[in-house]
C-alpha cells in the first residue's frame, strides 16, 4: 500500500473521534436526566394544575443546572475541534 | 471558523483590547443611562416611566427577600445589577454583535465577584476559626473535600454560562453560514435564504436562553450567599 497516514493526520483523526464522543455520552446523560425532572413535574401539574407556574419556574432552574455537565463536555469537545493543543 | 473574540485595539507593547471590553463598556454605558432617564424628576406619585422604574425594583427586592431572607436585604443592589448585566450581555445577539459573555473571561470574573462576596459572608458570619471549624464538620478528613467545593462552585458557574452561550453563537454562525451558501448555489445575488428562515433559532438563544441562563446565574448566586449567613439560634 503506497499510502501513509502522517502523525499529524492521526492527531487530527483521533481528536474529530474524541470530540464526537465526548459530546456524544454527555448527551445520553442529559438527556435521561432532564427527562426525569420534566416527567416529575408534569405529573405534579396534572396533580395540581393551579402550581403550574411555580413547578415550570423549579423545574427549568433544575434542569438547567442538570445541564452544566454537558456544558463542561461541550468545552471539550469545542477545545479539541478548534483549539487542539496538540496540532 | 475564528471561534474566539476578535482583537479591536493593539497596542506597541503587546497589549490588545477585544471587543468583549468595547462591548462590556457600551453595555454599562447603557444602563446607566436607562436608570438616569427612568427617574429624571421623580415625583411622590409615580406616572409615566417612573412606573416600570418602580416595578423592576420591587420585583428585585421581593425576589431578593423571598430567596435570601430578611438577613440578606443589603445584597439586592448587587443582584439586581448582576441580573441586567447579564441579561443585556448575553442578547447582544439580538443585534447582530458577539454577545460579551461568549467570552469566559468576563463570566469568570463575574463568578469570582460571587466567590469574594461568598467568602466575606461566612468570615463575618463565622470568623476565620468558626470557618475552619464549620468546614471541619462532621469529620476532620472531609476538609479537603469542602474546600475543593467551595473553589468549584464559581468554576463551574463560569463555564455553565458560558458554555451556553457560546453553543447558541456557533448554531446562528453555522446556520447563516449555511443558508448563505445555498443562496449562491440558488444564484441569488444578496443572500436572500438569511432573512426569515434563522427566526425560530434567533428566539430561541438570543431571547429564551439569555433570560434563562441571567435568571440562573443570579439564582445560585444568592442560594449560595444565603447558605452563609447564619442563623441567630446557633450557640454565640
Amino acid at each position: 500500500m503506497s499510502s501513509q497516514i502522517t502523525p499529524e493526520a492521526l492527531i487530527y483523526a483521533f481528536s474529530a473521534l474524541g470530540a464526537a464522543v465526548s459530546i456524544g455520552f454527555a448527551a445520553l446523560g442529559i438527556g435521561i436526566g432532564q427527562g426525569l425532572a420534566a416527567s416529575r413535574a408534569v405529573e405534579g401539574v396534572g396533580r395540581q394544575p393551579e402550581a403550574k407556574g411555580d413547578l415550570l419556574q423549579v423545574m427549568l432552574v433544575g434542569q438547567a443546572v442538570t445541564e452544566t455537565t454537558g456544558i463542561f463536555a461541550f468545552i471539550v469537545s469545542i477545545v479539541l475541534l478548534f483549539a487542539n493543543p496538540f496540532a | 471558523m475564528h471561534i474566539g473574540p476578535q482583537i479591536v485595539i493593539k497596542f506597541d507593547n503587546g497589549i490588545f483590547i477585544t471587543n468583549t471590553v468595547c462591548f462590556g463598556i457600551i453595555v454599562a454605558v447603557i444602563l446607566i443611562v436607562l436608570a438616569l432617564w427612568a427617574t429624571r424628576r421623580m415625583k411622590k406619585v409615580p406616572d409615566g416611566k417612573q412606573v416600570i422604574a418602580e416595578i423592576v425594583v420591587e420585583g428585585v427586592y421581593n425576589m431578593v427577600k423571598a430567596t435570601m431572607g430578611p438577613k440578606g436585604i443589603n445584597y439586592a443592589p448587587y443582584i439586581g445589577t448582576l441580573f441586567f448585566f447579564v441579561l443585556f450581555s448575553n442578547m447582544l445577539g439580538l443585534f447582530g454583535q458577539r454577545p460579551v459573555t461568549a467570552d469566559v473571561n468576563t463570566t469568570f470574573a463575574l463568578a469570582a465577584i460571587t466567590f469574594v462576596l461568598i467568602q466575606r459572608q461566612a468570615l463575618k458570619s463565622y470568623g476565620l476559626i468558626g470557618k475552619m471549624k464549620e468546614m471541619a464538620q462532621p469529620y476532620p478528613f472531609m476538609f479537603p473535600l469542602k474546600i475543593i467545593e467551595q473553589l468549584s462552585f464559581p468554576i463551574s458557574l463560569s463555564f455553565r454560562l458560558f458554555g451556553n452561550i457560546l453553543g447558541g453563537v456557533i448554531v446562528i454562525e453555522m446556520l447563516l453560514e449555511g443558508l448563505a451558501t445555498a443562496s449562491e448555489a440558488l444564484h441569488l445575488p444578496i443572500p436572500l435564504l438569511d432573512a426569515v428562515i434563522p427566526l425560530p433559532a434567533n428566539f430561541f438563544f438570543d431571547i429564551f436562553e439569555p433570560v434563562l441562563q441571567a435568571f440562573i446565574f443570579t439564582m445560585l448566586t444568592m442560594v449560595f450567599i444565603t447558605m452563609e449567613i447564619a442563623t441567630r439560634d446557633e450557640e454565640h
